[in-house]
């Protein structure tokens, strides 16, 4: 479906893709991860053929420097920053990209209830909030139910509740068998949303694994923060450290270094040595990138 | 690749639909229309008593209005359509459409030339209706051609300012350099050739030559045929002009005049399809 063959994008001096191969099939969902300035968002830009670029890149067999027009038909692409032309309403927005794509004309009520656009549609694109502007982006990019869905940093604007009502909707796109290609930071919507994971590092292709493998490949840890009664907590210190945990002492609580995928681990070994547990809250998987070029 | 008409059509449509709400579009024409009617006034108001009156002789005043105004509108709006879409990423979003990279362009240039024609027709349509019920219809055939000439000169500096943004980064250094891009045509092109020819003692020929490279010239040159019916009052240049090319030297300035406007796309087209919309 789609095929990249030794990408080569360079601004000056900086290769900012080195040699990128790589196939996804039709119905795959695949996360393109790396920190800031790996290339993610050039390597999206070269398939869309949007900017000259070295190597090859096809779309369901289209070439997109040859056939761009053809190849970009079947893609719905959202960008990281997204911008519309300001002094067009929400309706006329959909309007034009629902004609330059060739959509049936009961696809924009449809999306518009969809994404929750009905009380923005006579708006102007610039009096839209982060949010909402990002609603409509999805909207434009699933006109014409392309079978292919480019999403760059697709929460990247959106509190937490917008997000998981994003993530959720996409999930649905992945179940009617849309192919996503999608650059994210957060471990969680690679987790819900990727089947694969390419991981970028200044341009180059440094792995390719499946997203339960990525925590742990990139020595993603979390923080788990357990608090206890001041008389357990150097108890507690003591069990967790001689369990192998990297656990300290943290303000009122003790801090706890857990893998992602061993969340419960330290509140079992708490429970099991008599060590009562007040409250705990849990941060993130935050990846080190210096790990990354390790690997 | 295949261009498709009804994607220009819908580009354009979305432009002249923009350039409606855009402050500066609006500022130009509403500025355009004040002078151009200050000028009818002044024009009717000064030479009624000698019994001169209708177009011609605002058109002729309308000429160095023309000169100074359109190209400054037509080189800033060029330069900030295009390098501000680029800037804004609104370019690279339409270039991640099904539309290849000269629709998308066409479809701006047309649009922006349909919104200056816009602009220019309200101020000499104002002016014109002033003119006709103060002073009558005569020589409105003139009146008319200054439009037309007045919209090629338009759309070949819109054309220059489009090739300016796409040779440049950033939307500032494109204003930066259409403002210069003016000055040039405006003062220091006009000076330079004056001084040119005295220094290098060129030839009347060789100065008719240098004329048409300026755009403006060749505006003045064809906006002048058009009222007075020849260039003689512009001395030995607009004699040897006038003798030389005969009845088809308005055709051949208006051809200069779509060279520019050709070169100025061609230009744009050129640099957008290499560096892409980033």
């Amino acid at each position: 479906m789609i095929e990249a063959q030794d990408l080569v994008k360079r601004f000056g001096r900086l290769v900012a893709v080195d040699h990128v191969s790589f196939h996804i099939g039709p119905g795959e969902s695949v996360a393109l991860w790396g920190q800031n300035g790996a290339g993610k968002t050039t390597v999206l830009r070269c398939l869309l053929g949007v900017m000259p670029f070295g190597g090859s890149a096809s779309i369901n067999g289209f070439d997109v420097r040859r056939e761009g027009k053809a190849a970009r038909r079947l893609v719905g692409f959202v960008p990281q920053d997204i911008r519309f032309h300001d002094n067009l309403s929400v309706r006329e927005t959909l309007f034009l990209f629902s004609r330059i794509r060739r959509a049936a004309s009961d696809e924009i009520p449809r999306l518009v209830g969809q994404m929750g656009l009905d009380a923005f549609v006579d708006k102007r694109v610039r009096t839209l909030s982060g949010g909402v502007r990002q609603r409509l982006a999805l909207a434009v990019s699933l006109l014409a139910r392309p079978p292919v869905l480019f999403l760059d940093e697709p929460t990247a604007n959106l509190d937490a509740r917008s997000r998981r009502e994003y993530v959720s909707f996409l999930q649905e796109q992945k179940t009617q068998g849309k192919t996503i290609l999608f650059c994210s930071h957060r471990l969680e919507e690679v987790d819900v949303l990727a089947e694969r994971v390419i991981v970028l590092e200044r341009g180059r292709l440094v792995a390719d694994c499946a997203p339960g493998a990525l925590p742990e490949r990139l020595g993603a840890k979390a923080s788990l923060h357990v608090y206890t009664e001041s008389s357990f907590v150097e108890r507690a210190l003591e069990v967790l450290t001689a369990h192998g945990f990297d656990a300290s002492c943290n303000g009122a609580g003790i801090k706890v270094q857990v893998r992602s995928n061993e969340k419960a681990g330290p509140l079992n070994v708490l429970a099991r040595a008599g060590v009562p547990v007040s409250d705990f809250d849990y941060t993130s998987a935050v990846v080190d990138h210096e790990v990354i070029r390790d690997h | 690749m295949t261009i498709e008409l009804r994607n220009v059509v819908l580009l354009v449509r979305k432009e002249v639909v923009e350039a409606r709400r855009n402050r500066w579009v609006l500022l130009y024409a509403t500025v355009f229309a004040v002078l151009s009617l200050a000028l009818s006034w002044m024009g009717l108001a000064g030479l009624s008593g000698y019994g001169l009156s209708g177009f011609g002789r605002t058109a002729a005043s309308m000429i160095n209005l023309v000169m100074l105004t359109v190209p400054l509108m037509g080189l800033t709006l060029g330069a900030t359509s295009l390098a501000g879409e680029r800037e804004r990423g609104t370019l690279l979003f339409m270039a991640s459409q099904p539309l290849t990279r000269f629709e998308v362009l066409a479809g701006k240039f047309i649009g922006m030339a349909v919104a200056l024609l816009g602009a220019l027709v309200v101020g000499f349509g104002l002016s014109g209706v002033v003119i006709a019920y103060y002073g009558g219809t005569t020589s409105v055939g003139q009146y008319v051609g200054l439009l037309g000439l007045t919209f090629i000169l338009a759309m070949a500096t819109l054309g220059i300012g489009m090739a300016v943004a796409s040779l440049t980064q950033r939307t500032d250094t494109a204003i930066g350099v259409a403002l210069f891009t003016w000055l040039v045509l405006v003062v220091i092109g006009d000076l330079g050739i004056i001084g040119g020819s005295l220094l290098a003692d060129v030839g009347i020929s060789r100065m008719f030559a240098l004329v048409l490279i300026n755009p403006l010239q060749v505006f003045k040159l064809a906006a002048i045929l058009t009222i007075r019916g020849s260039l003689d009052v512009l001395g030995p240049v607009g004699v040897y002009a006038t003798r030389a090319h005969g009845g088809s030297l308005l055709a051949l300035l208006v051809a200069v005049s779509m060279v520019w406007v050709v070169a100025g796309f061609c230009v744009s087209y050129g640099v957008f399809r290499r560096k892409g919309a980033v």
